[in-house]
């Protein structure tokens, strides 16, 4: 794999490695120390500050959080310890991405395809203004959208935390369009010819086809549906609803007076991150090459 | 991101229309299948843009019917110290986060372009970027804690600090500048990255035969050939961070004494906490037309549309 520049010069190589090997300590430090205190005694994050390991190594943490501790456990009655059901807000969260991911990868699977293979009067113009709406920022849209949730009753809602982004974003369309494109036409014309109407080659060839494609963007917008804060924060601030995010900063600000409940917090940030990791460790190609195709052209 | 006109369209089952009055099939079928997206298109994306600029004009709280008020919330934001005082503070953000991202990302690239070209690395360094805001927040507000903090606690191995960070009146706007360098840099690298497999090896081939040095073939080959993938990162990370909340609500909440509060935290905070529906939309078109006006700019400075590659 070496390029003739770097094993011409070995050492330059070396020092670049070590360069690199540092970087992906910095990554993934902030992470452990997270992990590490998760798992460590809420007693001993008082002596244990500079440990990289937990000291008196425990999962009463992620049962608290989750609400599976005995509540005869004398370690409940310990002050600084917040409440939270974490548990809740995990089963939230998947509800809140399923009711995202599944109509919006649809819907906008359907309208790429009309962009991509269909001729209609307009069809430019709307794709453009589509294109251009990502340039919208949230920041002014926030306010009417909140006050459409508002009167529409919604709020505290999961249809009202989900809408915005259940019938399609621009990206989604962007991305599948791409897909789309990039097939043979003979596979269409052929179905055509052998008198397959539009429907048909959409259902029995275009999404069969690009499974791959479909399977890469599901997993890209779990991803920030899951991470998602500001707009369920604005609509979904009720325990019965609220995500991970939300609940994670409200766990927080229960405690702004004293010392935050830090081994509480940080068993819930870590299972917060338990999905993402593990779609990264299994998917981790699929989402860097996809993620690497949505800044490249 | 542009449409271009070659692009290969086909078309299905397009016949030539019989008659003037009679529309296609295959028309009706592709508005029904464009049909969901046009409408969540129009419902919370093109509709509000108007009524966000239409509230901007109105007094309302959400309690009694908008009233009117013509251009008295942007004469009463032209006089607001504190609108100004978060615009400074936001710019402020950006020239603190921006930079770094760009150098670290591209060093990053250009190390792993060299180096090692292993996915696994490149997942490694995207880790942070697929993190939600409000976790890598939580993640640093710990890590540099003043008392109990692992990163203070390193510090204190020197005989630096305790340092507040995210408590310094100096400080906690950096820190959360370098807390969003730290979730983007790997993400910025991945771009550059992909930029750099575009450009032909061939070009640097003929740099080593004239005895071009690395240094000079970076600064000659790679950085200019590399211009449009730059303006693209460039011109979507200045209009993100201009939008920086998540970490500041999680974090600092604005503070201390006023220390970080951005623009989008003001505008929420007139919104939800003083119920200024109509002044906060104001400045959010403001800021709108700001970063319209800041990304035509970088826009045509880096001239992103064309590229040196022929």
């Amino acid at each position: 794999m070496n390029t003739s520049e770097t094993s011409s010069n070995p050492w330059g190589h070396r020092i670049g490695l070590a360069v690199l090997i540092i970087l992906a300590v910095v990554s993934l430090l902030p992470i452990w120390i997270a992990v590490k205190t998760a798992f460590t005694d809420t007693g001993a994050i008082y002596t244990s500050a500079s440990s990289l390991l937990p000291k008196d190594a425990t999962l009463f943490n992620f049962q608290r959080v989750l609400g599976l501790a005995n509540p005869a456990d004398p370690r409940l009655a310990k002050s600084g310890l917040g409440k939270i059901d974490f548990l809740r807000a995990l089963l939230n969260s998947l509800i809140f991405t399923t009711m995202v991911v599944v109509p919006q990868i649809f819907f906008s699977a359907m309208a790429a395809f009309a962009f991509a293979r269909l001729k209609f009067p307009g069809r430019n113009l709307i794709f453009f203004l589509f294109i251009t709406a990502t340039m919208i920022p949230g920041a002014v849209l926030f306010i009417p959208n909140f006050i459409l949730m508002k009167e529409l009753g919604w709020l505290n809602t999961f249809q009202g935390m989900a809408a915005p982004y259940a019938l399609m974003t621009p990206f989604s369309i962007f991305f599948l369009r791409q897909m789309f494109l990039g097939t043979p036409a003979e596979l269409e014309e052929a179905a055509h010819i052998d008198g397959a109407g539009i429907l048909t080659i959409f259902f029995k060839i275009m999404l069969p086809l690009h499974t791959g494609s479909l399977a890469t963007l599901t997993i890209l917008t779990s991803i920030a549906m899951w991470n998602e804060f500001f707009w369920p924060f604005l609509i979904g601030r009720d325990p019965a609803v609220q995500v991970m995010a939300v609940a994670i900063n409200s766990f927080r600000t229960q405690s702004a007076a004293g010392t935050p409940d830090w081994t509480g917090l940080m068993a819930c940030t870590v299972l917060g991150i338990i999905p993402v990791a593990l779609l990264l460790i299994f998917f981790g190609r699929k989402v860097v090459e996809s993620i690497q195709f949505s800044g490249g052209k | 991101m542009a449409i271009s006109p070659s692009e290969a369209t086909l078309i299905v089952g397009a016949t030539p229309r019989r008659s003037r009055f009679q529309i296609d099939k295959t028309v009706i079928i592709a508005y029904a299948f464009i049909a969901p997206a046009v409408f969540g298109f129009l419902i919370f994306y093109l509709l509000p843009t108007f009524r966000a600029i239409y509230i901007s004009f109105t007094d309302w709280n959400l309690l009694r019917i908008p009233k009117v008020v013509g251009w008295a919330n942007y004469d009463r934001l032209i006089h607001d110290k504190n609108f100004w005082a978060s615009m400074w503070i936001t710019l402020l953000y950006v020239i603190y986060n921006i930079p770094p991202q760009l150098v670290f990302g591209l060093v990053l690239a250009v190390l792993l372009q060299r180096i090692s070209k292993s996915v696994t690395f490149r997942s490694l360094f995207l880790a942070p970027y697929l993190l939600s805001n409000v976790i890598v927040a939580m993640l640093w507000f710990w890590t540099l804690d003043p008392i109990l903090g692992f990163g203070n606690a390193v510090l204190g191995w020197f005989g630096i600090g305790p340092i507040a960070f995210f408590n310094s009146q100096n400080l906690a706007l950096l820190t959360i500048a370098a807390v969003n360098t730290w979730r983007h840099t790997g993400f910025t690298a991945l771009l550059f990255y992909t930029g750099l497999q575009n450009i032909p090896h061939d070009v640097y081939e003929a740099a080593r035969i004239e005895g071009a040095s690395p240094l000079r073939q970076f600064w000659s080959i790679t950085l200019p050939l590399l211009r449009p993938t730059i303006a693209f990162v460039l011109v979507t990370s200045v209009i993100g961070s201009f939008q920086i909340f998540d970490t500041i609500a999680v974090t600092t909440m604005g503070g201390p004494a006023n220390a970080t509060q951005t623009i989008v935290w003001y505008v929420y905070q007139n919104a939800f906490a003083s119920s200024r529906m109509g002044y906060a939309s104001a400045m959010s078109v403001v800021l709108f037309l700001f970063l319209i006006v800041i990304s035509l700019i970088q826009m045509r400075v880096l001239r992103s549309g064309e590229s040196d590659l022929k």
